[in-house]
């Protein structure tokens, strides 16, 4: 029992961790109806920039707190620089401006800062934190955070004119425009708001799975499967999908060892629980392709 | 009466494709005017011209300022509210949050606040709508919210793009009433394009008529309405 309760709160941890990124990824979706492939490395590389900040002296939570501030004006400004001129131009040319923008992230990360894997530490108390045998201080502390970063986001696009007026750009840009919401601005916000949440993803990863240019590639793989579970259109969707994914691959990893401990076979383990989860996912999608949450868009023609 | 809005030598583009070619009118401070004219007259067209949101040439003023040129977005700025073919709606959105956004550009919360009430005395029914997703209105709701959205921009021309398009008749004449109380009492100038054209040639005090991308008749709406090729083409008798 107290084992698979430490898998769920596990589970939960990383989930907390998909959910953002999922959520970033659904945030630029929703409004532009591209994939940011880029979104696991800006978000690595805001994590160096906390790594760097914390290394020139300041605290964990003033370097967490800034580098969400810089990854923010760094979303924006790749908005401005770098897509505004591609407003036009066919799928095909703005993906591979994203896996362009993947592999400048990574290649300048690894100049600056090494590829040599570093330690990252966590900012939540070993002694006060967490409950003993149940769920760890850094895991309560990542599940903590992300739910009072996406409770604000919620706020923010729940009840903020601001957040009205970014949710009329995503869903009827010239109607938008007819009232007049300044759509371009709100582009560039939402890729503002989807770095600065990826980037707290980053942060609060890194002391798990350690802090190298490639640390996010699996979590985004784990993230894109969240929201294409919860419904690519979908917020709310990819934040419940992030958990369900996150929860899903500890509980195969926790079911293949408790057969193994029964009957001695071997049959699923940690190294499966990635492929198992994609194969759940897989079959979500077949039996429901808009996602759990999504909605089956009808076009007419 | 002095001009709020006059348009000169207007030609529109769909990429390479020109659909209006001299288009010109002027709509009086306070008036009703309506463009009648067949499908593929270029009515929307113009309407869209006026908001820049097709590529356009000519001279378009409104109050006195050049527009041409201007973003969608500055334009409406101007109090200019345009109430889109297919109405517009923010369909996931609530009745509410689709009359909130349609302020977002307005900083006089008391003022806005006490337009919304006015508001709801034209349209009793959005009231009683308010947290009703705007997708699942119907027809003739979805109408009159837009033109609630229009009238929380506290503007003074709106653009009407056939605001009777699939609705039930009892419905049409209700919304052609209140447009003329909306005319009367907010001392808002209207732009109305209208297939319906002996609809919208007795609200509108002057009618222009397009064929093919060119203005070619314009008058009171008495004049036009006698005139023997518009009987003909546009009132059927």
């Amino acid at each position: 029992m107290e084992q698979f309760l430490q898998q769920l709160a596990s589970g939960l941890a990383n989930g907390a961790i998909y959910a953002c990124v999922a959520l970033a990824l659904v945030m630029i979706y929703v409004s532009t109806d591209h994939i940011n492939f880029a979104q696991g490395e800006m978000a690595m590389f805001s994590t160096y920039i906390s790594w760097q900040l914390m290394s020139w002296g300041l605290s964990f939570w003033v370097a967490f707190i800034l580098a969400v501030a810089i990854s923010f004006v760094f979303g924006v400004l790749i908005e401005r620089i770098i897509l505004r001129p591609l407003h036009n131009a066919p799928l095909l040319s703005v993906v591979v401006v994203f896996i362009g923008l993947l592999a400048i992230c990574n290649s300048v990360a690894g100049a600056i800062w090494s590829y040599l894997i570093k330690e990252y530490p966590s900012p939540f108390p070993k002694s006060s934190f967490g409950i003993a045998g149940v769920i760890g201080p850094h895991q309560l502390g990542v599940v903590l955070v992300t739910l009072i970063v996406l409770s604000l986001l919620f706020v923010f696009f729940r009840f903020t004119p601001l957040g009205l007026a970014m949710r009329a750009a995503a869903q009827n840009p010239q109607m938008a425009r007819l009232v007049g919401v300044r759509v371009d601005w709100m582009l560039a916000l939402g890729w503002g708001l989807a770095a600065a949440v990826g980037a707290v993803a980053g942060i609060m990863v890194a002391h798990i799975v350690y802090l190298d240019p490639n640390m996010m590639g699996g979590i985004l793989l784990y993230a894109f499967a969240s929201a294409l579970v919860g419904g690519i259109g979908n917020p709310g969707g990819a934040v419940v999908g992030g958990f369900i994914v996150g929860v899903l691959e500890n509980m195969v990893a926790f079911t293949g060892n408790q057969i193994e401990k029964a009957t001695g076979v071997y049959i699923i383990g940690n190294g499966e629980k990635l492929t198992v989860a994609l194969i759940i996912v897989i079959f979500v999608l077949t039996v429901k392709p808009a996602g759990l949450f999504g909605r089956v868009v009808v076009k007419r023609v | 009466m002095p001009s709020l809005l006059e348009v000169k030598g207007l030609k529109a583009f769909y990429g390479q494709t020109q659909s209006l070619y001299d288009v010109g009118f002027d709509i009086p401070d306070g008036g009703i005017t309506t463009l009648l004219g067949a499908n593929g007259a270029g009515k929307t067209t113009t309407l869209r011209a006026i908001c820049n949101m097709v590529r356009t040439e000519g001279a378009i003023r409104f109050a006195g300022k050049d527009v041409v040129g201007m973003a969608t977005e500055e334009i409406v700025r101007l109090r200019i509210a345009h109430v889109p073919e297919g109405r517009g709606t923010f369909t996931t959105m609530t009745v509410d949050e689709n009359l909130r956004i349609a302020a977002y550009t307005r900083r006089d919360k008391a003022e806005v606040a006490a337009e919304r009430d006015r508001v709801f005395g034209y349209f009793p029914r959005l009231k009683e709508r308010i947290q009703q997703q705007a997708g699942t209105l119907s027809g003739g709701e979805q109408q009159m919210l837009a033109i609630a959205r229009a009238l929380m921009l506290k503007p003074r021309l709106m653009l009407l793009d056939e605001p009777s398009f699939g609705l039930a008749p009892l419905i049409v004449v209700e919304i052609f009433r209140i447009l003329r109380r909306i005319n009367e009492e907010e001392k808002v100038s209207i732009l109305l394009v209208e297939q319906n054209a002996a609809l919208a040639l007795e609200l509108a005090s002057h009618a222009y008529v397009l064929e093919t991308g060119r203005v070619v008749m314009s008058g009171p709406s008495d004049v036009v309405k006698n005139d023997e090729n518009v009987r003909k083409s546009y009132l059927g008798y």
